[in-house]
């Protein structure tokens, strides 16, 4: 079995199984329909959710790797992927869109070579568009971690990514 | 300690009042809703804190939003006897200056009074009739408007916000202050489920979700079914530019919850769900907090106020998926499933979560019932329209002067929420369209905007009143790019299940990308058109059925724009870069030099005084020049 798709890195990460199953049976009371958020929180620790967690959890809940595979592909905010070391989340909503939010987009893609989504080569910054993060009066907005810059002028953009090593 | 009568609220709410109203201490209030803090609330937050450390005059609180975002951080400041006063724009930097201000009475330096927004006439909710105004005996302050008359107030009546604001979100003895739970446990005692329903019947509320579907009906119905029933709240709000349920999450929590237990003493249910966003992280830890609160006074839980009902409610939240905002899709959701949505033969309140008779409402459908419950469904009644009763919240965004979140009653016309309460648009760009019901709406011309708020009335222009999303459009905004927008927002969300949201969008975004390119060709509105009425007709949710109609609304009411992008291959908006230039004005231009200052291609070059040169062929339309000058001598061609 290759994990080719899964590892790009090629590291296997490692993973805290006994961490990962106290947390499944006193978080999440070993619930089936907890699923959504016990990939969100593998998903805080690890930065995104390594195939290995993911195949214990199948095993834990007895819910086929196929379903939890679906699950982790159907929802957006779900990396298979590790990321890098700073999330640029760029508003791309509608009160964003309409003051300008590409024109922000397009510039930063171009200034750290890569594309929505992907993550720059040295691992310090991905790229996520969202649809909006409710502080439309702020548009357009940058979220960069937790941190969040509004009414962001594309010549601002260059200062703002430095901050973040 | 349990809470067992209202008789045992009063005695909180009283001392509560006290502290809310008329505090021993200068008692500070600052906004802190993520869009606040976003603004910098927390270090003014923090800078206050520091600076009145050891000085138990004064007391530094939080609270939620009141909602006027544009002029963030807000802060209000009051004491007993003294005129409550609320300021604008207060960065770290400002605020010990402004407190000191206001102990000294030094509201004409002109450090401080270029940030007073207002002072407070009436801080009563329209719950709080049975209490004099606290404000009644002071004398205001000269010079200095009622905050009540400022534009962006005038005309709003709160009952869904009603506490935004003005309380602690995390602090429920400020919610009893604000005759929280007594609706509830008044009904806990004295009504009968039926009676319940009545009443949410009577005051005519429709959901506020998007649908608008009456919800004492579908309580009623829910009720009939037999077996384990649910009540959720759907707080997933999902469409791009609206924050009401947000804003109720992270201000006024309780309001949701005390909702929800009427609605599970009303339908016979003791299972609640909220189902909440997963970008709102501080509603989150809003309701968490909430929902101890509550468990601790015995009004969650078990034997509530020593009766058989009992209720819990679980905090879930989704995962970036527009479309679980759907009813089924969030159901599925809730149960750990990809979220898509079935066909309804069976409706919900029959048959939903966990194949159970489930109701789901929105989080502001609940922030009214306790109003309605408390006031009488006659009160309620009493505002909007007459197939649109109460009101409505609604967060203006876009290109409007005042951006914020708003409520107003239903019935007043759209000219008067952009022009009045928004003050039309910043700086001298034209208005040209507002925007409601985000991927499910449609946009509305200049033309019609004395539409009134109203169910029926925005249907029949082809929109909708959706879930509250409002966004202003000017002269620089592209509807062709609009339309383009939001299917590629669709696509991007559409579950893919059937053919005709799947395709039909894919191909008609084509369509679009076409046209924005400058490769759009005769025929192809009316194949968008065409388009159109198959995905509206026969999608199989509220997503694709949907989804046509920024496309159709667009062209019937801006098919010019549509025809200049095909034909003369022209964007006027300056917005798609294949369709236009930028160029200067040489006689406009004064020769400042800011452009060619800030252009990052080096494109714009001559002498200072002189009027510059914009070399087309190095220029990439990134529409920074457009923006710097301040002469309007960049143009779009
Ligand atoms: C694609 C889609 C997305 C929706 N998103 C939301 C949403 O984010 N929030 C919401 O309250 N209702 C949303 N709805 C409407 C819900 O399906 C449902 O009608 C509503 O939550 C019922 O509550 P109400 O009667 O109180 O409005 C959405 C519907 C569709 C078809
Ligand atoms: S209409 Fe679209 S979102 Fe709805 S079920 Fe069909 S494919 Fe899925
Ligand atoms: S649009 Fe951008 S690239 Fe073109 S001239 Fe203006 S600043 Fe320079
Ligand atoms: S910013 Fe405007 S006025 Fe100044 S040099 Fe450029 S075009 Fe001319
Ligand atoms: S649209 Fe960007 S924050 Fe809402
Ligand atoms: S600042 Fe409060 S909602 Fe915007």
């Amino acid at each position: 079995m290759s994990n080719a798709n899964t590892q790009p890195t090629g590291v296997e990460e490692e993973i805290h199984y006994l961490e990962l199953d106290q947390m499944i049976e006193k978080e999440f009371n070993n619930d089936k329909e907890n699923l959504i958020m016990i990939l969100q929180a593998i998903q805080r620790r690890y930065n995104y959710l390594p195939r290995p967690a993911l195949s214990y959890v199948s095993e834990k809940l007895s819910i086929p790797y196929s379903r939890i595979y679906e699950v982790s592909t159907f929802y957006s905010t779900f990396s298979l992927e590790p990321r890098g070391r700073n999330i640029i989340s760029i508003c791309t909503g509608t009160a964003c869109h309409v003051r300008g939010a590409d024109r922000i987009k397009e510039h930063i893609e171009t200034s750290l070579k890569i594309k929505d989504g992907e993550t720059t080569e040295d691992k310090r910054y991905t790229l996520e568009s969202v649809r909006c993060i409710g502080c439309c009066s702020l548009g357009p907005v940058v979220k960069i971690n937790e941190d969040m810059h509004g009414r962001i002028a594309t010549d601002e953009i260059k200062n703002v990514l430095n901050q973040y090593e | 300690m349990n809470i067992q009568s209202v008789k045992d609220l009063e005695l909180i709410k009283k001392e509560y009042r006290l502290k809310l109203n008329l505090p021993d201490t200068v008692k500070v209030n600052i906004g802190m809703a993520s869009c606040g803090i976003a603004a910098g609330a927390r270090e003014t937050f923090n800078a206050a804190k520091e600076t009145f450390a050891d000085n138990d005059s004064i007391d530094i609180c939080q609270t939620g939003c009141i909602g006027y975002c544009e002029v963030e951080p807000l802060v209000e400041i009051l004491a007993k006897g003294k005129p409550r006063v609320m300021f604008k724009k207060v960065t770290s930097d400002k605020i010990v200056d402004i407190i000191h201000g206001y102990m000294d009475n030094d509201f004409s330096d002109k450090k401080i009074k270029k940030h007073i927004l207002g002072q407070i006439r009436d801080p009563r909710s329209l719950l709080e009739e049975d209490m004099a105004n606290p404000q009644e005996q002071v004398d205001p302050i000269e010079g200095i408007p009622f905050l009540e008359d400022i534009p962006f107030f005038k005309g709003q009546v709160k009952i869904a916000l009603r506490n935004c604001g003005y309380m602690d979100p995390d602090s429920i003895e400020e919610y009893f202050g604000k005759q929280g739970y007594i609706a509830f446990l008044d009904a806990l005692h004295n009504a009968k489920p039926q009676e319940i329903i009545t009443a949410v019947k009577e005051s005519g509320l429709r959901g506020r979700g998007g649908g608008g579907f009456p919800t004492g009906i579908k309580w009623a119905t829910c009720a009939k079914h037999d077996g384990q029933r649910s009540i959720i709240c759907n707080a997933d709000e999902g469409d791009p530019g609206a924050y009401m349920d947000r804003s109720i999450l992270e201000g006024d929590p309780h309001s949701v919850i005390e909702g929800m237990l009427i609605a599970g003493l009303a339908i016979g249910s003791s299972l609640g769900f909220i189902y909440v966003r997963n970008e709102y992280p501080l509603a989150v830890k809003r309701l968490v907090t909430a929902i101890k609160q509550a468990t601790a006074y015995g009004l969650l839980g078990d034997n509530i106020a020593g009766t058989k009902f009992c209720f819990k409610i679980k905090i879930s939240t989704g995962a970036g998926a527009f479309v679980c905002g759907e009813s089924t899709a969030l159901m599925a959701s809730l149960e750990g499933k990809v979220g898509r949505p079935k066909a309804k033969y069976v409706h919900t309140v029959e048959k939903g979560f966990r194949d159970q008779p489930t109701n789901l409402n929105n989080v502001e459908t609940y922030a009214n019932v306790p109003a309605i419950i408390l006031k009488g469904a006659p009160w309620y009644a009493s505002f909007g329209t007459d197939n649109s009763k109460g009101t409505k919240a609604f967060s203006l965004v876009g290109k409007v002067r005042n951006t914020g979140l708003l409520e107003v009653p239903m019935g007043i016309p759209l000219k008067d929420i952009v022009f009045s309460l928004g003050e039309g648009l910043p700086g001298k760009k034209k208005f040209k369209a507002v925007q409601t019901g985000g991927p499910s709406g449609g946009c509305i011309p200049e033309a019609l905007m004395d539409t009134p708020v109203d169910y029926q009335q925005l249907a029949s222009v082809g929109s909708i009143m959706g879930s509250g999303g409002m966004i202003v459009m000017d002269e620089n905004t592209c509807m062709v790019d609009v339309a383009r927008y939001f299917l590629d927002f669709l696509k991007d969300e559409s579950c893919g299940q059937c053919n005709p949201c799947r395709e039909g969008i894919k191909q008609s975004l084509d369509i679009l990308t076409a046209i924005c390119e400058g490769e759009g060709k005769e025929g192809d509105i009316e194949l968008l058109e065409e388009l159109g009425v198959m995905i509206q007709r026969f999608s199989l949710c509220g997503l694709g059925t949907a989804a046509p109609n920024p496309v159709l609304t667009t062209i019937k009411y801006f098919r010019e724009e549509y025809e200049s992008h095909i034909r003369d291959k022209k964007c006027k908006a300056g917005v798609c870069k294949n369709l236009f230039m930028y160029e200067i004005d040489e006689d406009a231009c004064t020769g400042c030099t800011i452009c060619a200052k800030k252009c990052p291609q080096n494109a714009i070059t001559g002498t200072k005084k002189e009027p510059h040169v914009l070399d087309q062929d190095k220029c990439i339309k990134c529409g920074i020049c457009y923006d710097a000058c301040k002469f309007d001598a960049i143009v779009i061609k």
